[in-house]
């Protein structure tokens, strides 16, 4: 029942979007007008009926019912009750579910809360929003049925693939969704302008605040699932350069460039087409980032379809959706008017380097990762890894980092280089004194490392520095979420510079007894011991670590066997100290009785995602403090026509 | 600067700044790539000794020895060819590692053929197949109906 439940609803929610689009673009023509009051009401009738769909079919999976193809092919009962819940979108079907609902969750959000934009826009907007959503929808329904009844029932199902089986899962993708559909909203504001020719400051103001929510939303997406691949996977690292990896940077890099153009056209009321663009180019970075991921292109753990008709259908939305944006643009874009100018040396200006800077980023990191696609449709295999990616995108980040920190430091509309230089004197004697001081006492590093080291102490300072004299109680909150976002890139920057360049890593076969130096530790292995956990059986290590002549600790890495589907996962055990992290893993039985170890001391590199939270605060600092500001407006106009 | 000049000139930046990428990227990609080799695709070329590459194939039945450190072991990648490729590597294979199973290997060939491996990456789904194999197969297949 539950599932035919869950169908008709998804169905009811595509028939409300197909009319929402109707609707919505047919209420832009006089006659018609009138329809334009029924679009908000559609739009959250359409996100209520999508979020009953979802619930039906978490309830599905919480309760294990094996009669619908999708739990039998992915849970378990036996499975415990949080990964029976989130493991509702650890799936192709249920994560695009989970994709549709946000998307329609966030245009519901624009059609309750968003009143300072001119309505026309506002219902082109809502419009464009069901055009996006009613493309998945019919993907959905005839493509990715979630709800599909499986005759006759299996007795038990198929199990989630272990490594997903982390709290990481309830939390990581459904923030990570947020932030790449929520972009959606950007782009649907783009086509809704340009749609009713409104593009300008009034425009830039509305847009801001949902542009700077699903920035936060990606931020913190990015880095969870960073956290959770550097303690889950047992590799020590935090950052592969894999292509899933990349499909949520791309839009966050976007999203990056756009949050900073959409403050020139609020505030000065420049870069209006480039604005525009940028919308269009952040939600086709996560439209091509749902094909990557979703399409079956890639084997990863994010990679659950196998299905080439499924890949096909997103490359085709894929190329209505930003095909017809870009259309929609070059017809449009000559009606765009210019914007106000400014002089090369200004807040503008160094807001257009930032927009450049990023945009190249990004292009090297999409030809990095279409690449080995490409020419493996050309017959020859190739891989692109890190050194690509560190060698090219690296430099080019830093110098964008560098500009970050000169940014707010300089006037609008027009400001002096000398003057520049005065105050930025203080950040960039720290950064030169930083650089001398590693070159001297730590030789032999390698240079981006050294660069990036000494880079995040001058930019920290740098990122502090529009406070400097001023009234800090009068400040507006938004002044200090964009501090505290830019020092937590320097904070970040730390965090990896200090990581690749500091740590230490042993690897090693040791018998029960031995002790094993890693960093400032010595680490003992006192012996392992069988385990079971609620659907696991484990091999666990004791290791009891102590630094100089501090109190000793005890660690306990896993090795875990799964039984449904048959895996093994190794758990990792981290001790994190204010100085790094001591991060260990039991590997396979060695001969004679040896257990493999793997040991690392990795100085500071909580600063890493530390740096990544400083972001997205920063973010949510921002959108407090934009929010409260235009709400005191808004009051203090009425007053005034009172 | 008037307006129109000012947009202009941004967007001829914005060409320019996309044009050096994809050039970087491009002359990046030549130094950087690295070429993915099955057993088969090494018979009669020479080895790409020194190189950063990825290699591919089936594990050996019976070819995974344990060198006596405990934590460096040998095998050997097959396909459907008679060549094999034999492996070295230091480190802790990943769990989805065993005989008779795909691996992707990243590392060097040393110039006596032998492969030193870096790191083995962990497909983490179990079904993975290395995809020169299924590619194989699919020739075949279409060989036979022609």
């Amino acid at each position: 029942m539950i599932a035919e439940a869950g169908l008709g609803a998804l169905w009811l929610a595509a028939s409300l979007s197909l009319l929402q689009l109707f609707f919505g673009f047919a209420a832009l023509k006089p006659p018609a007008e009138e329809l334009g009051r029924s679009v908000r009401p559609i739009a959250i009738a359409q996100a209520v009926t999508v979020v009953i769909a979802f619930f039906c079919l978490i309830d599905l999976f919480l309760r294990t019912d094996l009669s619908v193809r999708l739990v039998a092919e992915n849970s378990h009962s036996l499975k415990p009750w949080l990964y029976k819940f989130a493991g509702a979108w650890g799936n192709h079907e249920g994560s695009m579910l989970l994709w549709v609902t946000v998307l329609a969750v966030a245009g519901a959000a624009v059609a309750l809360f968003e009143r300072r934009l001119n309505e026309r826009t506002l219902i082109a907007t809502l419009a464009a929003q069901a055009t996006i959503g009613l493309g998945f929808y019919i993907f959905l329904l005839f493509a990715s049925n979630p709800f599909d009844r499986l005759a006759p029932a299996p007795l038990e199902g198929n199990g989630l693939n272990p490594l997903l089986q982390d709290p990481g899962l309830a939390f990581h993708p459904p923030t990570l969704y947020f932030g790449y559909v929520g972009i959606s909203i950007a782009f649907s504001f783009a086509v809704g302008a340009l749609l009713t020719r409104d593009v300008g400051p009034a425009f830039a103001r509305a847009m801001r605040p949902w542009v700077l929510a699903a920035w936060i939303f990606l931020t913190t997406g990015i880095t969870a699932g960073s956290y959770w691949a550097y303690y889950e996977l047992g590799w020590g690292g935090w950052w592969f350069w894999d292509p899933v990896e990349n499909a949520s940077l791309m839009p966050w890099l976007a999203a990056t460039a756009l949050l900073h153009s959409v403050t020139v056209l609020a505030t000065r009321d420049g870069l209006r087409a480039w604005t525009v663009m940028l919308a269009v180019v952040a939600f086709s970075m996560s439209m091509i980032g749902t094909f990557l991921v979703r399409s079956g292109i890639l084997t990863s753990v994010h990679a659950f379809a196998v299905d080439p008709r499924r890949g096909f259908f997103i490359l085709i939305l894929l190329a209505l959706y930003i095909g017809g944006a870009l259309t929609l643009y070059g017809l449009r874009v000559g009606t765009v008017k210019e914007g106000s100018t400014f002089e090369p040396v200004s807040r503008e200006g160094a807001l257009v380097l930032n927009n450049l800077l990023l945009s190249v980023v990004l292009g090297l990191v999409l030809v990095g990762t279409l690449y080995p696609l490409l020419t493996e449709a050309m017959g020859s295999k190739v891989s692109v890894g890190p050194p690509y990616f560190n060698s090219v995108a690296g430099p080019i980040a830093l110098l964008l980092v560098a500009a970050m920190a000169a940014g707010p430091l300089l006037r609008w509309r027009r400001d002096r280089l000398k003057a520049l230089g005065r105050r930025m004197a203080v950040p960039i004697a720290l950064a030169v004194l930083a650089l001398v001081a590693l070159v001297l006492f730590a030789p032999g590093m390698r240079i981006l490392p050294l660069l990036g080291l000494g880079l995040a102490l001058g930019v920290g300072a740098g990122s502090l520095a529009p406070l400097w004299k001023r009234n800090l109680r009068r400040t507006p909150l938004f002044v200090y979420g964009m501090v505290i976002a830019h020092l937590g890139i320097a904070v970040s920057l730390a965090g990896m510079a200090c990581e690749s360049a500091f740590t230490v890593e042993r690897l090693v076969a040791a018998r029960p007894g031995d002790t094993v130096s890693v960093g400032p530790y010595h680490v003992r292995f006192a012996g392992v011991a069988p385990i079971a956990g609620p659907n696991w059986t484990a091999i666990e290590a004791t290791l009891v670590a102590s630094r100089g002549g501090g109190a000793p600790f005890t660690l306990t890495p896993q090795s875990r066997m799964f039984s449904a589907p048959p895996t093994e996962t190794s758990e990792t055990a981290i001790a994190t100290r204010l100085d790094g992290q001591l991060y260990t893993v039991i590997g396979k039985p060695a001969e004679d009785g040896r257990w493999q170890l793997r040991l690392w001391w990795k100085p500071f590199v909580t600063l890493i995602w530390l740096g990544g939270a400083m972001i997205a605060f920063g973010g949510f600092l921002a959108l407090i403090g934009r929010v409260l500001r235009s709400r005191r407006a808004a009051r203090r106009g009425e007053e005034a026509y009172a | 600067m008037k307006a129109k000049n000012q947009r202009l000139t941004l967007l001829v930046l914005a060409i320019v700044a996309m044009l050096a990428a994809v050039l970087l990227a491009m002359s990046a990609l030549r130094g950087q790539a690295s070429y993915f080799y099955a057993p088969g695709d090494l018979a009669g070329q020479p080895l790409p000794v020194g190189k950063a590459v990825r290699i591919g194939g089936m594990v050996r039945k019976g070819s995974i020895r344990h060198l006596p450190d405990g934590v460096t072991i040998t095998f050997t990648v097959r396909d459907e060819t008679p060549n094999i490729i034999r492996v070295r590597f230091r480190g802790i294979p990943p769990d989805l590692f065993q005989e008779e199973s795909g691996v992707v290997a990243e590392g060097r060939f040393q110039p006596d053929g032998l492969f030193v491996a870096d790191e083995i990456l962990a497909k983490h789904d179990e079904n993975y197949k290395p995809p020169i194999l299924d590619a194989k197969k699919h020739e075949h297949v279409t060989g036979e109906v022609r």
